[in-house]
């Protein structure tokens, strides 16, 4: 039996990796936005963030092409400043991941930021600490497992992505072809043994990495409330 | 010293407070009144907390708030103290601690670490998280906490509510210290009127968001148009006194008014120390001379300096002389029309029951 082209993998894991510290960036200030501010835009901005939950991939990935294409005024702005394509490129896959896992990145943060509250804030405050201090060694600590949920989920989810990847990315080797493309490749030809080897490796992992967190999360509660 | 000046508005939907108040700075203040009177408010907008606040805040030469330009809390200065404690509850205690000893800013300061742990006792609480305390030692470690990141005015909004009688009785001896040992400005918002006898100094009355009486407790609690906000059953004076002796078969002590003597249950301090006695007003008879054969044996002389019949109600309500200090007798009306009482005349104080207030304890014996 050969072994597959395990290429695609990593850079699944890759992507995913890259995709959860960006949004990890993004993800915290729109949470924390959303779980203190007094707006009235708040609930549009939480339907926005949300929307990736609720459409098609494919209905996601049609408009990412649109608005990365070179014909467009973002594709046609990074295609003159760096001289490569948005679309079917790595570039344009993270940005596709980051906004096809934004809700798994900002629902559980925005849960935990919540269940801290403005109080221990106040009170972090009251003893002299500015907002940056009271964020970094009070709010973020007390919403420690959010990070984790947030990250996992992220991270897990941006593993299993298919159609976005498809439509925005298509399937370039060592650019694009990410290991659900691969599987499906497999499939089409009719090539079963690789499939079979690749899906279980996603399985495997994919058990694993939820069974460290969980176990990890029930080990070393984190003391809230 | 520096002192507190608020002019300051807050309007909720259904709810709104307007302050105009100075406040000393030095000694405990009571913020007082029933729940829901915007005490609690009013200390928020002190520390910065209430974004819809408008108005003017200045400590000392410091504008605090100015219109709707507001300096952050972190900035301020101010200690709080909350009702529900809220220690960080991924920290330890010590870590609580340590967390506002690190924030403090350049010192030198008027006391060290190790003084606030001693006088709060809190080191046997070091290794513990916040969810191992009881009520009282969560709040001990909160205003422990408070007091190392050295503010220059503490607030407390009534940290003694969610704790039991019991455990109030643990941490007021540590409130009352706090002002001998470290020479703050307090604000002390309270609905209980024990707590405003046994700890402050100064009172400022709170009803339906604003200011009904401002001034020094006994002068406060004496004035007659005081008795909604407190509440009928709570009205009454603060009498001082000096504990002239006891007799230890009896069981009684003596307490010197200045003239007339007073019998309360024996009180376990030294001869001469001063004290300070809550008498209610409901627990004030009046006669128009000494009555023998009745089993209330404190009688004093007092004078009517004013009477105040309450509309629509079957009470009235009468501020005494005593030995020159005040004292209000609560009666009926008919009772007042029978006795034919007017201002100015002499009668007998019948008193059934006395309070002895702690911070009658004597300040040498708590101060460190």
């Amino acid at each position: 039996m050969d072994l597959p082209d395990l290429g695609p993998l990593w850079l699944t894991i890759r992507l995913a990796g890259i995709t959860t510290a960006l949004l990890l960036l993004v993800g915290t200030p729109v949470a924390w936005w959303l779980a203190f501010t007094r707006a009235r835009l708040r609930p549009v901005v939480e339907a926005v963030t949300a929307l990736p939950l609720v459409l098609p991939p494919t209905v996601l990935g049609f408009y990412l092409l649109v608005f990365l294409s070179p014909n467009s005024a973002l594709g046609g702005l990074w295609l003159s400043v760096t001289g490569s394509t948005l679309t079917f490129s790595f570039t344009g896959l993270v940005l596709a991941s980051m906004l096809y896992s934004l809700p798994f990145m900002v629902q559980p943060l925005q849960a935990a930021f919540e269940s801290v509250g403005r109080a221990p804030l106040e009170a972090a405050a009251s003893l002299r600490a500015g907002p940056w201090d009271a964020f970094f060694s009070v709010a973020s600590p007390m919403a420690l497992r959010g990070y984790l949920t947030a990250i996992v989920l992220t991270f897990a989810h941006t593993i299993g992505e298919f159609g976005v990847v498809l439509m925005v990315g298509g399937n370039i080797p060592g650019r694009t072809k990410v290991v659900s493309i691969q599987i499906y490749e497999q499939v089409e030809t009719i090539n079963y043994d690789a499939a079979h080897m690749l899906a279980a490796i996603l399985l495997v992992f994919s058990f694993t990495v939820l069974l460290a967190v969980y176990s990890f999360n029930r080990c070393f509660p984190v003391h809230v409330g | 010293m520096t002192a507190l000046s608020v002019d300051i508005r807050v309007a909720f939907p259904e709810f709104s407070l307007t302050v105009a108040q100075d406040f000393k700075g030095a000694g405990i203040t009571a913020v007082f009144g029933p729940s829901g009177c915007g005490k609690s408010t009013l200390l928020r907008v002190i520390a910065g907390f209430e974004r819809r606040a408008t108005g003017r805040v200045a400590f000392g030469s410091q504008v605090w708030m100015e219109g709707r330009r507001q300096v952050a809390p972190h900035r301020r200065g101010v200690g709080y103290v909350f009702q529900d404690a809220r220690l960080f509850s991924h920290l330890a205690v010590r870590g609580n601690l340590d967390y506002a000893e690190r924030r403090a800013p350049g010192g030198p300061f008027a006391y060290s670490f190790d003084d606030v742990v001693e006088v709060l006792d809190l080191a046997p609480l070091f290794g513990r998280r916040a969810t191992q305390l009881s009520g009282g030692e969560r709040q001990r470690v909160a205003i422990g906490r408070t007091l190392l990141a050295r503010p220059r005015l503490l607030l407390m909004d009534e940290p003694l509510a969610a704790l039991d009688t019991r455990r109030k009785g643990e941490i007021l001896p540590y409130i009352a210290r706090l002002q001998s040992a470290f020479g703050l400005p307090i604000l002390y918002v309270t609905h209980a009127l024990e707590e405003v006898t046994q700890l402050c100094e100064r009172i400022v009355a709170l009803a339906g968001g604003r200011v009904v009486a401002a001034g020094r407790v006994p002068e406060v609690l004496e004035r007659l148009d005081l008795a909604d906000v407190q509440g009928r059953f709570e009205a009454g004076a603060v009498l001082r006194g000096r504990l002239a002796g006891t007799d230890p078969a009896m069981c009684l002590s003596r307490v010197d008014l200045g003239g007339a003597v007073l019998e309360v249950p024996a009180v376990a301090l030294p001869e001469g120390v001063d004290l300070r006695l809550r008498i209610r007003a409901r627990d004030v008879s009046l006669a128009r001379g000494r009555i023998e054969g009745i089993s209330i044996r404190n009688q004093l002389p007092a004078r009517v300096l004013r009477l105040s019949e309450e509309a629509n109600s079957a009470f009235a309500e009468v501020l005494l002389e005593v030995a020159g200090q005040h004292l209000r007798a609560r009666l009926t009306r008919a009772a007042l029309r029978d006795l034919g009482l007017a201002e100015g005349q002499d009668v007998v104080a019948l008193v059934k029951a006395v309070a002895l207030d702690r911070q009658a304890l004597p300040r040498g014996l708590a101060a460190r």
